[in-house]
């Protein structure tokens, strides 16, 4: 329940304030939300087979977002930004949809 | 994915997937719950406030160096062909002006030649200001001679056209012959009483015929009459069909 209002205080809290975002974080933010939203679905599905623990979830969601954003950086650095950027996204995007696949077994038992 | 074997023996442990998550829900919130909403607001926080800068921002901030670069070659290149065409263009545009321009002096010019040359060999009609010279008298007193020398002084007092008898132009190869009842001008008989129109200053050649021993007296002398009338408006409409010299031939460029 708690968790549900956090998501919500944090999209209205974006919503009311429209932050700038700064120059320096411009790209990383898109691949940091996405890796966040690969460790919430991560953890929902953990959590639905029983094997939930907070602390993993916090350490895969920091690890997640601080390795997306590394891997953006390293990118940048190398000249590839691009393309590494559209890599990390891809495999972000497929484990989020197996993550699904298995929550939604969870749920509708399909 | 979860296979179905630990599926199986997860549900034998705790009740449903589904019952836990009503239960998660419905529970107050522990420690770990705590922690997953300020992550969860985090992670609301950042999505809202990424997809608001997409929104707003267009594909230029937040690009790379690189693609920057590139976007500005890219443009400047373009600019550079595009001022390229424009000044290709202003050239051929300045060059076709200059062309007409030309085309057009050159023909304004070889129109302007062709009418004088015209009148002079009396291919055009003629129209000015000038005199109408009427000589009454029998065929037989006035003649080649006296008409010869009325055309001679009208020439030497600058008339430009001069036309006999509303039929017939005088000009360079015109040639006169006495014949009987009249005169034979370029081989057309003139009968009395005889016209000649002519087109220049009036006052001129009005005064060229009446001076002491000149065309007036000279007719006069044989018994003949002569007219005068100045006129602002002479109207030479006879004309000659230009013909081209046989033998001669014009001798250079200038």
């Amino acid at each position: 329940m708690i968790a549900a209002i956090g998501l919500l205080i944090g999209v209205l809290a974006g919503l009311l304030l429209q932050p700038d975002v700064p120059i320096w974080l411009e790209p990383y933010l898109p691949i940091a939300v996405v890796a966040a939203l690969d460790a919430v679905f991560g953890a929902l599905r953990a959590f639905l087979d029983g094997i939930f623990d907070d602390k993993v979830f916090v350490v895969s969601f920091v690890s997640n977002v601080l390795i997306a954003a590394l891997i953006v950086y390293l990118g940048d650095k190398l000249g590839v930004g691009g393309q590494l950027s559209t890599g990390v996204i891809v495999v972000l995007g497929i484990r989020i949809f197996s993550n699904v696949a298995a929550i939604r077994r969870h749920i509708f038992h399909a | 994915m979860s296979d179905p074997t630990p599926k199986s023996t997860d549900s034998e442990r705790a009740p449903d997937g589904r019952s836990r998550l009503l239960g998660a829900l419905q529970s107050t919130g522990s420690r770990g719950q705590v922690m997953v909403a300020v992550l969860l607001a985090v992670l609301g926080f950042a999505a809202v406030t990424q997809v608001h800068a997409n929104g707003r921002d267009d594909a230029y901030v937040g690009a790379r160096q690189g693609d920057l670069i590139q976007y500005i070659n890219n443009l400047s290149l373009a600019s550079q062909r595009t001022e390229t065409e424009i000044t290709k263009l202003q050239q051929t545009r300045d060059s076709l002006r200059n062309d007409a321009q030309s085309r057009r002096t050159a023909l304004e010019r070889a129109r302007q030649q062709a009418n004088a040359l015209g009148i002079l060999a009396g291919t055009e009609p003629a129209v000015g200001p000038g005199v109408r010279i009427t000589v009454r008298g029998s065929a037989a007193s006035v003649g080649t001679n006296q008409l010869l020398n009325g055309l001679e002084e009208l020439r030497d007092a600058g008339a430009e056209v001069i036309e006999m008898n509303d039929k017939v132009r005088v000009v360079a190869q015109t040639s006169l012959s006495d014949a009987s009842g009249g005169v034979l001008v370029d081989g057309q008989l003139l009968r009395p009483p005889f016209v000649i129109d002519a087109i220049g200053d009036p006052h001129t050649l009005s005064t060229a015929m009446d001076f002491t021993g000149g065309f007036i007296s000279e007719v006069r002398d044989v018994g003949g009459k002569v007219s005068v009338e100045k006129r602002d408006r002479v109207e030479i409409v006879s004309m000659r069909n230009p013909s081209a010299p046989t033998y001669a031939k014009p001798a250079g460029t200038r």
